[in-house]
């Protein structure tokens, strides 16, 4: 007993380094796994107020394009509305809360990152305001990514851009689906797998997300078409796809609430078990 | 003794919010961001309490993991370098460098490059040894690691000049 206590006086000094070591590469590993998983994150208090405050300083410089966005967006919704075919329905129907498949919340991205592999975003929002893990998050010119981790007042948002993240999306207009995936070159595009060879594709044909998803509704859009290899080895296209976002300028966007969700995912899953 | 803890933790501080305020939006090349915070690891002084220095390089890069959602890579970075010192310090100065009180910050000589160069590599190699592993870039690595060696010292020299003008 004398020697292990001796050995531990002896060695503590390595065996704190063992110890922290082990915590600080856990921390590391869990980080590559599947997301949700993360304990350390941006979205507790310290640093999501640290970065609430940077940003409220940070948002007077961008104003004009922030605004400039935004009228853009209400006149295309304004072109939506007047181009309505049936005039009758000008007055807004209030459907049941049950009957509402999508709900969506607004808020502001206080964090943005886009220059290493796994790129996440912080938003100003958190629990309080509805948020969950695995909510889409969109913006006016297409999707931005996944709600990967909330809490109270802050959630952290696993961006397209991030080798991890990956989505259902398809060729507009057709029923070919395919994997969104990233492959950490360039924050412009993003790379669609497994899109069958019998698809047929054009340059510059939009990419919207696909209706497998349970996080997106169908038919948001992602980008278009910028070149398509065909994997020798299998009868699949790998297409480039240039985002309509620019990622590495986001400003507010809109959180996704699928309230049928779980719903589905209990009746996939029941599927499975058979 | 006193004042040289409660300098520290200032370090400690500033070079954190520095890091976070303003070197983590410099993206050089698009994708380059130099981490100065290793400052806090390069001037800890040599003949203090080990134990201390070891969490406290853990702390700042867990600080840093934190605000920039990498998981453990800077914390894992940081702890790495502060072990390890004291053989980059007998590399770089000789055997005897316990008895020898060295202030890093006093004077730049190129014994103390040679320190700073060392123990800035090791720890972006090891930063981004993590961060890449798993997608088999090595040449990436290397010139991401270069790259960024060469950038993070600069800031650092220059950063002990500032704050500390050689008195003549």
């Amino acid at each position: 007993m004398q020697q292990i206590i001796n050995f531990f006086i002896k060695n503590s000094y390595r065996l704190l380094f063992l110890l922290l070591l082990g915590i600080s590469i856990s921390f590391t590993i869990q980080n590559n796994s599947y997301h949700k998983s993360r304990t350390i994150s941006s979205a507790n208090f310290v640093s999501g107020y640290a970065y609430e405050k940077i940003d409220n300083i940070n948002k007077y410089f961008s104003l004009r394009e922030v605004n400039q966005e935004l009228a853009e967006e209400n006149s295309y919704l304004k072109q939506l509305l007047y181009n309505k075919k049936d005039t009758t329905l000008i007055a807004p129907i209030e459907l049941p809360s049950d009957l509402t498949q999508y709900k969506v919340i607004q808020a502001k991205v206080i964090k943005n990152s886009f220059d290493v592999y796994d790129n996440y975003l912080t938003l100003n929002a958190g629990t309080k305001d509805g948020l969950k893990e695995d909510f889409g998050v969109i913006n006016s010119k297409g999707v931005v990514g996944i709600i990967d981790k909330a809490t109270q007042n802050y959630a952290t948002v696993l961006s397209i851009l991030n080798t991890k993240s990956q989505l259902n999306a398809k060729i507009k207009n057709t029923n070919h689906f395919g994997t969104l995936t990233w492959d950490a070159k360039n924050t412009g595009y993003v790379q669609l797998v497994d899109v069958p060879r019998l698809a047929s594709i054009k340059k510059g044909d939009t990419i919207v997300t696909g209706g497998q998803s349970v996080i997106f509704p169908e038919n948001i859009p992602i980008g278009k078409i910028d070149k398509a290899y065909t994997d020798k080895n299998t009868n699949y296209y790998t297409i480039r796809v240039k985002l309509f976002n620019d990622m590495t300028n986001v400003g507010f966007v809109y959180i996704i609430n699928n309230t049928k969700k779980e719903e589905l995912i209990e009746l996939e899953s029941s599927y499975n078990e058979q | 003794m006193n004042s040289n803890l409660l300098l520290n933790i200032f370090r400690f501080i500033v070079l954190i919010a520095l890091q976070i305020l303003v070197f983590n939006n410099i993206k050089l090349f698009g994708y380059l961001d130099p981490f100065p915070y290793v400052l806090f690891i390069i001037l800890y002084p040599v003949n203090s309490n080990k134990s201390l220095f070891l969490f406290m390089s853990f702390l700042l890069g867990l600080t840093l993991d934190m605000f920039g959602d990498t998981g453990g890579i800077h914390a894992t970075a940081s702890l790495s370098v502060a072990y390890i010192r004291p053989s980059i310090f007998k590399f770089s100065f000789g055997l005897s460098y316990e008895y020898q009180t060295i202030k890093i910050a006093e004077k730049i000589s190129s014994e103390r490059i040679s320190f700073i160069v060392i123990a800035v590599f090791l720890h972006h190699f090891i930063i981004y040894m993590l961060e890449l592993l798993r997608f088999g870039l090595i040449l990436d690595i290397f010139l991401r690691t270069l790259l960024n060696t060469i950038f993070t010292t600069m800031i650092c020299v220059l950063t002990i000049y500032l704050i500390k003008p050689s008195r003549r």
